[in-house]
């Protein structure tokens, strides 16, 4: 399995991202992507910035552990997981993950698998500035149902 | 003999400070080190990092039960994580 993992301030390009994993093996028949951006607002209150923390090494171990138990459970022939850190604003895109596989069952559920393993096991953290003041994030009940729903 | 102490997020926020280098003798405890911080800093962060939903990584894997420290491991406290 090709792994790409990347914790970065810059942006990244979706088009390139897409042709490495399409370009891996001639045996990749699905690639699935998934991209998350960041919502103008968040429980009612106009986001100006979100700041995202994190813990270097810890993150990409816990990012890296997390492929490999997708690729325990599905095929998969690449896996690219990038995570944007510092000062990012509203359209701005923070998370890009990306799986190929031989079959586009099996890449739709890694990939979302992978997102929901990361936002309760990866090791970042999000502070919001608002008008009213910044705020750090707190865990959503729905995210920890979202992991544990896959056993 | 050293141990580092690593804080992320609200919690080095609150604690105000974002990494503490322990002296210990030999051997010690993650939970030894939490009381020997509290002695060190503040009575305070004994009752913030035991708060029920403090995680606590040794050498960058998470633990749930306390375990030893030696010379030159890293101990990381840290609430629940927000990425994604």
């Amino acid at each position: 399995m090709e792994k790409r993992i990347q914790v970065q301030e810059e942006t990244f390009n979706l088009r390139s991202e897409y042709d490495h994993l399409r370009s891996v093996s001639l045996k990749v028949g699905a690639v699935v992507t998934f991209t998350g951006t960041v919502r103008d607002l968040n429980e009612d209150e106009s986001v100006q910035v979100l700041h995202l923390e994190h813990y270097p090494g810890m993150t990409e171990r816990a990012l890296d552990k997390i492929i490999d138990e997708a690729a325990e459970r599905w095929d998969v022939i690449a896996a690219t997981v990038i995570h944007r850190v510092g000062d990012l604003y509203p359209g701005d895109e923070i998370v890009f993950v990306g799986i190929a596989s031989q079959h586009r069952g099996d890449a739709f559920a890694a990939c979302s698998f992978v997102m929901d393993y990361l936002k309760t096991r990866a090791t970042f953290w999000k502070k919001e500035k608002t008008e009213k003041g910044e705020r750090w994030l707190t865990t959503r009940e729905s995210d920890e149902a979202a992991a544990d729903a896959w056993g | 003999m050293t141990v580092k102490i690593v804080f992320f997020a609200s919690l080095r926020e609150v604690l105000g400070v974002d990494s503490v280098d322990l002296q210990i003798s030999g051997s010690s405890s993650v939970s030894a080190l939490i009381s020997q911080l509290a002695n060190q800093q503040s009575s305070e962060w004994l009752g913030i990092l035991t708060a029920e939903n403090i995680r606590i990584a040794v050498n960058q894997d998470l633990i749930n039960e306390d375990v030893g420290v030696v010379d030159g491991d890293e101990v990381a406290f840290f609430p629940p994580v927000t990425g994604g």
